[in-house]
Parts: structure tokens; sequence; C-alpha cells
């Protein structure tokens, strides 16, 4: 044991940050459901602008923490151990996205598979159909719902197949950014990731588009019933971790820019890479169970 | 090579790196800004214990209005806003953030670890949940009053039906949930990563292993709570369906996913239990723990186990039978690997040389009292009998027992049992001694009957009953005054040990062993820079 | 009050309740083996009285032991109660068929295969609940129009809702069902013993949960058959009178008083008995713009009520007559003075999509 010597874990002393963070989700929690609530009654307050308030806040914070973070990192605080703590706990943090995720592919999997028959009267539930539901058919997509709103599907060929090679590219062109970085080919590196933010960019782009045609030509909306719903809550907080993912990924890109980054020390890079495969994993479940299937 | 405390960018903070590193930052600011597992331990519990006076006083206006039949002193409105956020503030505020607390105080200091992992993420998932009460809180004064669907919110009472603040209630659990999975990965990866060497996965004391498992539950289902919260949300305010008929969902749908959180819940809030029960029982009876490789299988089989049993909450929304038989059966098996644990702790007790200070008199009535929660559990587990008990007061009993005697009294065996680690006084024993048996008498007084009351078929939540119920909840609610009453004894306690006391040794307990009883009482503001070395 | 599970007049019940004592005393038993081991040892094994701790601390054949004979045991208990849950279940060749839907705070019961249907809602007055009056027996077990079913007899019974999550439930028949808006839920029952059975709404519907209860009256087959005959002329004749009542036109002093008792009856839970509502929740009623400014619109939300909220379809459960004054009794109650008289007639055609 004397042997060996441990490298050192840096605590930082203090910080002010995570109050800050807490304000900031104060104001964005207590702001969001005021606005909501405001809103639904079409009256105005002030839910929307500590919303915004408390968007700014949490900005502001992410800013200066992620400066603390960049320059303790910059200045060699930070050990391989601790290296480890941030990956695990960026996979971690994955995995409970995957678990929010979840939690909407079950909706979707329920809805379709069990509360759709049975409103068509299967299994012990033929009585609901009889008697509740005389006109219902049960098929899915579900374009008519037993109270009768009416929509188009979306169907997956054209724009969403066009969607997925997008954001299949972008996985493998982040890919090769990475092993520009552990090549030490910062070229490639800058190269690549500046594609890779492209190519997010477009499919933000497009699937607004997607959006305009749906509401427009379709008739789907997200208060179209049950497939209206999961469709566009699915591909919206899809779309909204793109989004996120994006914005990591240009604040990485612009730290490429300033040479931060070495083969064997990037968390930073490597946790936004591995956020941004996640992203794309769950647009491939998406494009097969809402789309395709 | 000893670890440097730093902050490179601080001025401020500039001197204090010559400094001897056990100084602490004073005022306010220590408090707001600090990054010291002990110090954000510390808070979690203080919050803890104030979230259990706000979900206390709001039982008592339960108890109060039941005291007879007939409304007597609140509108069945409010009365149902009680019932909710009693609920709601008793699961989230008090017992999920007083194990919090301990996990930040304890775990870092029984691996040896110098801190948490992420210490500064660890402070932020602190200051969350003050502000996720308040909202909640506050909501209450909005008109239309707060929540008032019970914690379980199923829709569309919560939806359609609900009052105007559902929004507030919504977001406040959005960020309730940001707190707890925050906190899980920090505990996860401090386990993980932070050992100090020679601490392997299986020399670590259970309650680290405890831990361990329930931060896994928590990341894997605190994310499903935030699903279901949002689909309410959608389909209250923006036109979706996922749990209306007409639209092609199902209010089925809702209790599902609620459930698919909602039972492992509950094994969030007893696991940590487990672990400081296992680590009190060996102290005292000075014997080593019986049965430890097992204590650790039969904690992870209850965590997988728990995925698989979410229905049993609702036998009676009229689901197919074959589907009922599997939970049922999947529920059942529960009780094997519990029993393991109790059956474990008895036998660590055999041919010990026991002592019987207050933490173990809390562990031993714990040992007791959550069993009998635990048969209860069974008997609901048995589906055909559950069509009977159902929604009435027996199951309002089983999970009192669970959680009062059972959380609820191994947060406060552990309190006792650490306190003197945390401040360096013992704290007073006698005052223990009272408190202990006043609360022993009283809970059983407040939580026994209801099993009988529940059989005789009350419904829970209800603001008024039918006669033949006065007496028993009468008798029920003296016992839930004299419980409450019962619990400032221990807030005396706390504050004279905090103000001073017998001074503590080191070890403090005879029987203790482990990494926290190696360093000085009070625990110094840091530990372990060094990792220690473990036998 | 009786200190454990009702046994119930049914086969089934008396099972369940079998199944219920067969498990509690198992647990007592457990219960008395471990806590039993568990204070001999504080008895015995107690520092005070000088013994050394011993040094075992684990044992795969115990732990093996203590694993395998709880799964024994439970197999045991899972086995009668698969057994009597799948007979739960089979709701086929029944004799009678009740549909039951729940709401907002009463049952409404409909005799399947004949036109006999009607609301059953609480009878304790307000006044016992606000303990102005003493208390009844049944207080708060008492409804108006019970369930009547035949004795010797399967009936089925369909639950669902039309607004909320509710529970159908009868403790002497140990059904308890939830009503699920949208989706019909199957029980059955044969009760051999005629009788008056008691049991409560059983799961949290909104504010007056509490006030929701379940009454089933069992009679002879004969005494059931009687009873039908005699509701179905009563509802036939009050039909005929409808039609008779829209060539009539009521004085307002009788649509008033009318209008006052089945506006307590209905509407108070939620608009209040003084038409304030509860802010928030409940819109008031008192100085209500729908209600002054637009009459169709008035008799119209109370006819179909308004979809998304807790404002139920009216005139499916109101008569023509009770509607007809507790609209009068609303337009000109509380200081809404609009001095309207709302006859049959009005509310008749609004109905009928016909409107002014
Ligand atoms: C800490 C919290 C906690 C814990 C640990 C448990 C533990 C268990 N619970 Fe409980 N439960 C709740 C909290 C908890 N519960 C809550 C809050 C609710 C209500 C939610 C709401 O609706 O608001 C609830 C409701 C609830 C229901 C639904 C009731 C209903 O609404 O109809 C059921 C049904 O199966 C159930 C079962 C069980 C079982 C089988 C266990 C088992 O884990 C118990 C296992 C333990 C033992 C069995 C004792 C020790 C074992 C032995 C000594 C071995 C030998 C024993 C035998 C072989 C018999 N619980
Ligand atoms: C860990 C969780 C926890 C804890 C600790 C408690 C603690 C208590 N609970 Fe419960 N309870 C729940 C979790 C918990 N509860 C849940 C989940 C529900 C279901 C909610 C729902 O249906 O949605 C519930 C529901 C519930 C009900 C059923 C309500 C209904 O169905 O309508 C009742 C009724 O008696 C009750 C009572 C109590 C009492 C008397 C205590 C006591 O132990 C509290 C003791 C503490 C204090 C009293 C505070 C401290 C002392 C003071 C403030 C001093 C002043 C004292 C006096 C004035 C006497 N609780
Ligand atoms: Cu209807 Cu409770
Ligand atoms: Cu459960």
């Amino acid at each position: 044991m004397t042997t060996k010597t441990y490298e050192k874990y840096y605590v930082p002393a203090q910080s002010p940050w995570p109050i800050v963070g807490a304000i900031a989700l104060f104001c964005i929690a207590f702001g969001a459901g005021h606005f909501v609530i405001d809103i639904s009654k079409q009256q105005s307050g002030f839910g929307g602008y500590l919303l915004l308030a408390g968007f700014a806040i949490l900005v502001f914070m992410l800013v200066g923490w992620f400066r603390n973070v960049i320059d303790e990192s910059m200045s060699g605080l930070y050990s391989n151990q601790m290296d480890r703590s941030f990956r695990q706990g960026m996979s971690w943090f994955i995995v409970s996205e995957v678990m929010f995720f979840m939690a909407f592919f079950g909706a979707l999997f329920y809805g379709r598979m069990i509360a759709m028959q049975w409103l068509g009267g299967s299994s012990n539930n033929a009585m609901t159909f009889e008697l509740l539901w005389p006109n219902f058919e049960p098929v899915w997509p579900l374009v008519k719902t037993p109270g009768g709103i009416e929509t188009q599907a979306m169907p997956w060929t054209g724009l969403p197949l066009i969607n997925t090679a997008i954001l299949v590219i972008s996985s493998v062109t982040l890919h090769f950014a990475h092993t520009g970085l552990e090549q030490q080919k910062r070229g490639q590196l800058k190269l690549m990731l500046l594609l890779t933010l492209l190519l997010g960019a477009t499919f933000l782009g497009l699937q607004v588009y997607e959006y305009i045609h749906a509401y427009r030509d379709l008739g789907l909306r997200l208060d179209s019933g049950f497939y209206g719903n999961t469709f566009f809550l699915l591909t919206g907080f899809h779309g909204l971790h793109v989004t996120l993912g994006a914005i990591i990924l240009l604040f990485v890109f612009f730290r490429v820019l300033k040479g931060h980054f070495t083969p064997e020390k990037h968390f930073a890079f490597q946790a936004a890479a591995w956020y941004w495969h996640f992203v794309d994993v769950v647009w491939i479940c998406l494009f097969v169970i809402v789309y395709i299937l | 090579m000893s670890v440097v405390i730093t902050e490179p960018n601080d001025h401020e903070q500039h001197d204090h790196e010559h400094e001897h590193h056990d100084h602490k930052p004073a005022g306010i600011k220590r408090w707001l800004y600090t990054t010291n597992h002990k110090d954000i331990g510390t808070m979690y519990l203080v919050f803890a214990l104030i979230m259990f006076f706000i979900g206390g006083a709001m039982a008592m206006v339960i108890r109060l209005e039941l005291f007879q039949p007939g409304m007597q002193f609140v509108e069945p409105h409010f009365f149902n806003q009680m019932t909710t956020v009693h609920g709601l503030i008793m699961v989230f505020g008090a017992v999920m953030p007083a194990f919090t607390g301990l996990a930040n105080w304890m775990i870092p200091m029984m691996i040896g670890a110098p801190d948490m992992a992420l210490p500064r993420m660890n402070n932020w998932s602190f200051w969350i949940l003050p502000f996720a009460f308040l909202i909640l809180l506050l909501s209450l004064f909005m008109p239309g009053g707060g929540p008032s669907f019970g914690w379980t919110f199923y829709a569309p009472l919560s939806t359609t039906y609900s009052g105007d603040s559902t929004a507030l209630f919504v977001f406040s659990v959005h960020i309730m949930g940001i707190s707890s999975i925050m906190g899980a990965i920090n505990v996860i990866v401090t386990i993980w990563n932070m050992r100090a060497p020679g601490m392997t996965w299986m020399k670590m004391p259970l309650f680290v292993w405890t831990w361990f498992i329930t931060a896994f539950l928590l990341i894997m289902v605190m994310p499903v709570l935030a699903g279901v919260v949002t689909m309410v949300l959608t389909d209250k305010y923006f036109g979706t369906s996922f749990f209306d008929a007409a639209g092609g969902g199902d209010p089925v749908l809702f209790q599902h996913i609620f459930w698919f959180f909602g039972h492992p819940e509950v094994y969030i809030m007893i696991l940590p239990a487990f672990g400081i029960v296992s680590a009190i029982i060996p102290t005292f009876a000075r014997k080593r723990l019986f049965g430890y490789a097992s204590m650790v299988y039969a904690t992870a089989s209850i965590a997988i186990l728990s995925f698989l049993v979410w229905a049993h909450h609702m036998f009676t929304t009229g689901m197919p039978v074959f589907a009922t038989l599997f939970f049922m059966y999947a529920t059942m098996l529960i009780a094997v690997p519990t029993g393991v644990k109790v059956f474990n702790w008895v036998a660590t007790m055999w041919r010990g040389a026991m002592t019987f200070e207050v933490p173990m008199m809390f562990a031993l009535a714990f040992i007791v009292l959550f069993t009998i929660g635990g048969f209860s559990g069974l008997m609901l587990a048995i589906t055909p009998a559950d069509f009977q008990y159902h929604d009435t007061y027996f199951v309002v009993a089983h999970f009192h027992y669970v959680l009062v005697t059972g959380a609820i009294f191994s947060i406060v065996a552990a309190v006792y049992y650490w306190l003197p680690k945390w401040t360096g006084n013992m704290y007073d024993e006698t005052l223990g001694q009272w408190h202990f048996w006043c609360s022993l008498i009283s809970v059983n007084m407040l939580f026994f009957p209801m099993h009988f009351v529940g059989l005789a078929g009350m419904p829970r939540r209800i603001p008024d009953y039918a006669l033949q119920f006065a007496d028993f909840n009468a008798f029920i609610s003296i016992g839930g005054f004299l419980f409450g009453l019962s619990q400032l004894i221990f807030v005396w306690v706390l504050i004279k040990c905090a103000r001073g006391g017998v001074k503590a040794t080191d070890q403090v307990w005879e029987g203790a062993e482990g990494l926290e009883w190696e360093v000085p009482s009070p625990a110094p503001y840091h530990t372990f820079e060094t990792p220690p070395v473990i036998k | 009050m009786p200190l454990n599970m009702t046994k119930g007049v049914t086969e089934i019940s008396q099972e369940v309740y079998s199944l219920h004592m067969l498990i509690f005393w198992i647990c007592c038993v457990i219960g008395a083996v471990v806590f039993g081991i568990m204070f001999v040892s504080i008895l015995l094994h107690r520092k005070s009285r000088g013994v050394q701790p011993a040094q075992f601390h684990e044992s795969t054949k115990i732990e093996i032991l203590w694993t395998a004979i709880p799964v024994v045991i439970l197999i045991g208990m899972a086995i009668p109660a698969s057994k009597t849950l799948i007979a739960m279940d089979d709701t086929s060749a029944a004799d009678v068929t009740v549909q039951i839907t729940g709401s907002q705070w009463k049952w409404h019961y409909k005799y399947l295969g004949s036109d006999l249907e009607y609301f059953s809602v609480l009878a304790t007055p307000r006044e016992q609940i606000s303990n102005k009056f003493d208390k009844g027996e049944n207080y708060l077990l008492e409804v108006d129009r019970p369930l009547v079913i035949p004795t010797g007899q399967k009936i089925r019974l369909l639950m669902t809702s039309d607004d909320v999550i509710h529970s159908w439930w009868v403790p002497a028949f140990a059904i308890k069902k939830d009503a699920n808006p949208g989706f019909i839920n199957e029980a059955w029952t044969r009760v051999d013993e005629p009788g008056i059975y008691r049991g409560q709404c059983a799961e949290l519907c909104g504010k007056d949960h509490a006030y929701m209860p379940v009454v089933v009256v069992a009679k002879s087959p004969e005494d059931y058959a009687a009873w039908k005959l005699a509701e179905e002329t009563r509802i036939a004749e009050a039909k005929a009178a409808e039609q008779e009542l829209l060539a009539m036109n009521m004085d307002m002093s009788e649509l008033m008083d009318n209008g006052e008792r089945t506006y307590i009856a209905y509407c108070a839970a939620c608009h209040q008995p003084n038409g304030a509502g509860l802010p928030g929740i409940f819109p008031a009623l008192a100085g209500s713009d729908l209600i002054l400014n637009d009459k169709t619109a008035h008799i119209d939300i109370v006819l179909n009520g308004k979809s998304g909220t807790a404002m139920q379809a009216f005139g499916r459960q109101l008569s023509l007559k009770e509607l007809a004054s507790v609209l009068t009794y609303t337009r000109n109650a509380w200081g809404n003075d609009t001095g309207d008289a709302i006859q049959a007639a009005d509310v008749y055609k609004v109905q009928q999509g016909e409107g002014e």
C-alpha cells in the first residue's frame, strides 16, 4: 500500500453556481406553471416573463459554471479519477434520459397494443366496444379516434427517411471528428465537427418543416387523438434533445477552435459525442416505431 | 500525497489555501456556496425535518377532521388538499431528502473518500428542493387551492377535473425529479469511483450497498415520473388524450406509468432503511452482521423484483386475469428476499451481547413493526382479498407501518446513531429513551386500529364517515396527536446535543466498526484527503 | 364495529374471507416464531448478563433453508388465491345485467334489455352532515333509490363512468371494481339472502367522494319482478306526463320552489348553495355572464354539459320539469334578477336542437 501514490481528487472549495442554478430552476418551474395557467385561461400574467428570466439565469449559470470547470481543467487540476467521475456521471445521466423516453414509448406501446384493442372490443372489453364505442375501428395509425376526431397519418418515406439519413451521417461525421481528435488531426476534427453541426441544424429545419406540413396539410395535430399525441410528444422531445445536443456541440466546437482538448483528456468532447449518439439512437427507434410500424 | 483544496479563480478564497484545510467558510455563504458533503448532508437533514413537521401538521388537520363524523373543521375540498400534500411532502420532502442527507454525510466517510464525486452538483441537487416545495406549498394559496387528487394524482381527476394550480404541481414535481436524479448520479459515481484502495465491493458497509442500489432505482424511475406528469400537463392544458378514451387513450394507462415509478419508489424509501438497521444491529449486538453476502443479494433481488410488481396497486382496475395473476405472484415473491433480511437481523442478535441505547431501540422496533407492515403488504398482494382491502384504511395502515415505523424510525435511529459523530457530543440518553417509548406507544395507537377500521369497510381519502367508525377514529386521532407531540422531544434532543453535552469518543459505540468511527468526533470538515488503509 | 372483514353473503365473499383468514394466520405464526426468537435473544443475550458475543456470521445452509421455506408457504397461499380469482372473473351466463355508471357524485343504474334506469343519490340530509341534526343510523350509507337485484340469480354488473374514476364497492359481495370513463369493467354476483347491503365509492373522485354510497337491495325473484314492473310503469307514466307538461305553464313560485330543491340536490355540491362557486374550480352562477346574457347557452350548458370540465350533461339526469325549474331558479336567485320563467317547452325546444 505505502509504495503506491494516489492522485489528488480536486474538491472545489466553494461555488456560487449551484444556488444560482437552483434559483433559475425555481423561476423556470414557477414561471412555466403560471405561464401555462395563463394561456389556458387566456389571461396575461407574469408567468412568461418569469420563465424567460429563469432561462436567462440558467444560461448565465451554465456559462459561469462551465467557465470555472474549463479553467480548472486547463490548469490541470483534474486527475484521471475525476475524469472517470465525469464520464460515469454523464453515462448515468444518459440512462435517465433513456428512461424518460421509455415512458413515452411505453405509452405508445400501451395505447396501440392494449387501449386501442380494448376500445375495439378485444380481451375482457367486449362490452366497452358494444355499449360505448360501437362505431370504432381499431386500426393503427389511429386516424379516427373513438370520439370521432379525424386526421391523416405521417408517411415514413420522404422527409422522415431523409432526416434519418441526415442524423445517421451526422453520427458518423462526429465519430470521425473524434478519431481526428485522438490522432491529433485538428483539421479533420474541426471540419467533421462543423459538418455534424450543419447536419444537425438541417435536421431541425426539416423537422420544423414537417410539423408545418402535418398541421397544414394532414390535419395531424397535437390534439388529434392518441396518434397525434404520441407523434408530437416523441418527435418533439427528440427535437428538443437534438437542439440541446447541437448547442453543446457548438460550445465544444468553440473550444476546439481555441485549441482545447488533448487525445488523452477531452471529457467535454466525449460527453457531447455520447449525447449526440444517444439522440441519434432515439431517433432510429422513433423512426422504426413511430413512423414505419 | 494529500489533496489540495484550491479555488484558482476565486480570489476571495485565495488566502484560505494556505491555512489549515479544516477551515470552514463562515456565514450564510458557507451554506449557499458549499461543496462540502457534510454541510450538504446537514442541510438535507434539517430540510427533511422541517418538511416532516409541515407534512405532520397536515396529518394533524386530517386527524382533527376525522376525530368525529360530520364536517367539523375543514371543507372536503381542503381535506383532499391536505391528504394529497401530506402524502407528497412526506414522501418527496421528508423521507427521500432525509436518506439523501444521510448518504451525503456517511457514504464518503464509509468508503474513505474525500467528498462526493461531484461536489458542486451535489449542492445544486439540494438547493432545488426548498424551491420545489415552496412552489408546491404556494399553490395551496391559489384560488381553487393546491393539488387535491391524492399523491397518486390519477387521471382524469388530475387532468380534466383538477383545479387551476395543477401546472404548478407538475413543474414542482419536475424539479424535484431533477434533484433526485442528480443526487442519485452523485451517489453511484461516488461509490463506483471513489472507494479507498482496498475497499472492495464486498467490503462496503451495507448502508453503502443499499444506497447504491437505491440510486439505481432512482435513475430508472424518476424520469418515468417526469414523463407521466408531462402527460398530465399536456392532457390538461394542450388537448392531448393520453388518458382519455375518446381520443384513443386510457385512464388506466396513467396508473401503469405512475406505478411503474411508484412501486420502486416505495423501495427507494425502504432500502436505505435496511442499510441503517444492518449497521446498528451488529454494533449493539457486538457481533458481526449475519449473512453479509446474502444481504447484498437480497437487496438486489428486491430492487429487480420491484420493477415487476407495479400493477398490484391496480387490481381493481379490470386488468385481464392472466396479468393480475402475474402481478400477484411477483408481488408475493418479494416477501422472500425481505424475509432473508429479517432473519439475518435476528440471527445477528442471536448470541450477541446486546445493549439497548436509543438507536438500538428504534432499530428493534423497526424490525418488528416493519415486518408487521410487510405482513399486511403480503395480505394486500393476495388479489381476491385485495378487492376488499383496496382503498380502505387497511392500506393506510399498511403503508404507515412500512413508512412511519419503517422509514421514519430507521431515519431516527440513524440520527441517534451518528449524531455523536456529527456533533462530537453524546445526545441525552434519558430524553432519547422518552422519545422512543412515547413514539412507540403512540404510533401503534395511531396506526394499529386503522387495520380494523379498514377491514370494517372505511374507505381512505374521505373527510366524513359512517357512524360505526366513530370510536375507533377518535382513538386513532388521539394516538396521532400524541405521536406528533412526541416528536417535539426529538427536536429537543437534537438542539440539546448540537449545543453541547458529554464529549463523544472517536469510536462512540463500543461495538462500532467501520471507517466512520476511525475519524475524530466531531468528524473534521474534510476527511480522508489521504485515502485510509483498509484492513 | 366488526373487528374483521365481513364474511359477506355470497359464495365468493366467503371464499375471500377464508383466504383473508388463511393469510392472516400464516402471518401470525411466522410473526410469532420470528419475534419469539428475537425476544428470547433480547432477554438472554444481553451484555448486562455478562455474556460474550459469539463469532459465527454466516451459514449457507441456513440461508437456503429460510429462502426455501417461505417459497413453499407462498405457493400454498397462491393456489387458493388463484382459484378464487379465476372464479371471480367468469361473468358468462348471467340472468340479469345491469350497467352501472358513476359520475360526480352519484350512481346510475341501467337494466339492460329494459327501459328501466335511474340515478341513485345520497339521501342523508345536508343538515346531518353539518351537524345541525342528529345523525341517523345509516348516516352516509343511504340513497334515494337503491339498486335492486333478485336473489339466487347470477347478476352481471357492467361498470363505467361519465367523468373521473369511481369504484363500486359492496363489501358483502366482495366486489370492488373501478368504473373507468370510456371503458367497461365487468363483475358478477349471486346473492342468496334477501337484504339491504351497503357500500361506498372507493376511488377518490373529487370533493364529495365521501358522499357517494352504494346501496343494494336483494329481493326474492317474485318481489323483484313486482318491483321491476312497478318501476317500469312509473317510468312510462313519467314520460307521458312530460309530454303533457310541454303544453302547460308553471307559475313562477312553483318553478322557484321546485328549482331550489333541484339545485340543492344536484348543483349545490359544486356551485355552492349561495351560487358563489369555488373560485378556481367551480365557476360562480351568481352574476354569471352566461346566465345573464345568453339564455340559450344557459339552457344548453345545463342540458349538454361542457366537455373538458366537471360540468355534466343534466339533460340525461333530470326531468323536463326539474330542468325548467332549476334553470328558472338559477336565473332569478342570488340577485340574478332576469325575471325569466323557463318552461318545460323552452327546454324541450333546445333539447331538440331548435333553439329560440
Ligand atoms: C416503504 C414503503 C413500502 C414497503 C416496503 C412496502 C412493501 C410491500 N407492499 Fe406496500 N405500499 C406502500 C409502501 C410500501 N409497501 C404504499 C405507500 C402503498 C400505498 C400507495 C397508495 O395507494 O397511496 C402500498 C400499497 C401496497 C399495495 C396496494 C394496496 C392497494 O391499494 O390495494 C400492495 C398490494 O400488493 C402492497 C404490497 C406490498 C408488499 C407485498 C410488500 C413487501 O415488500 C413486504 C415484504 C415484507 C414481509 C412479508 C415481511 C418480512 C418477511 C418475513 C418475515 C418472511 C416470511 C414471510 C412470509 C412468507 C409471509 N403495498
Ligand atoms: C413517509 C411518509 C408518511 C409519514 C411519515 C406519514 C405520517 C403520518 N400520516 Fe400519512 N400518509 C402518507 C405518508 C406518510 N404519512 C401517504 C403517502 C398518504 C396517502 C396520501 C394520499 O392518499 O394521497 C398518507 C395518508 C394519511 C392518512 C389518510 C388520509 C386519507 O386517506 O384521507 C392519514 C390519516 O390519518 C395519515 C396520517 C398520518 C399521521 C397522523 C402521521 C404522523 O406520523 C405524523 C406525525 C408528525 C407530526 C404530527 C409532526 C410533528 C409534530 C408537530 C408539528 C408538533 C405539533 C403536534 C400536534 C399539534 C399534536 N396519513
Ligand atoms: Cu366516486 Cu369516489
Ligand atoms: Cu407497491
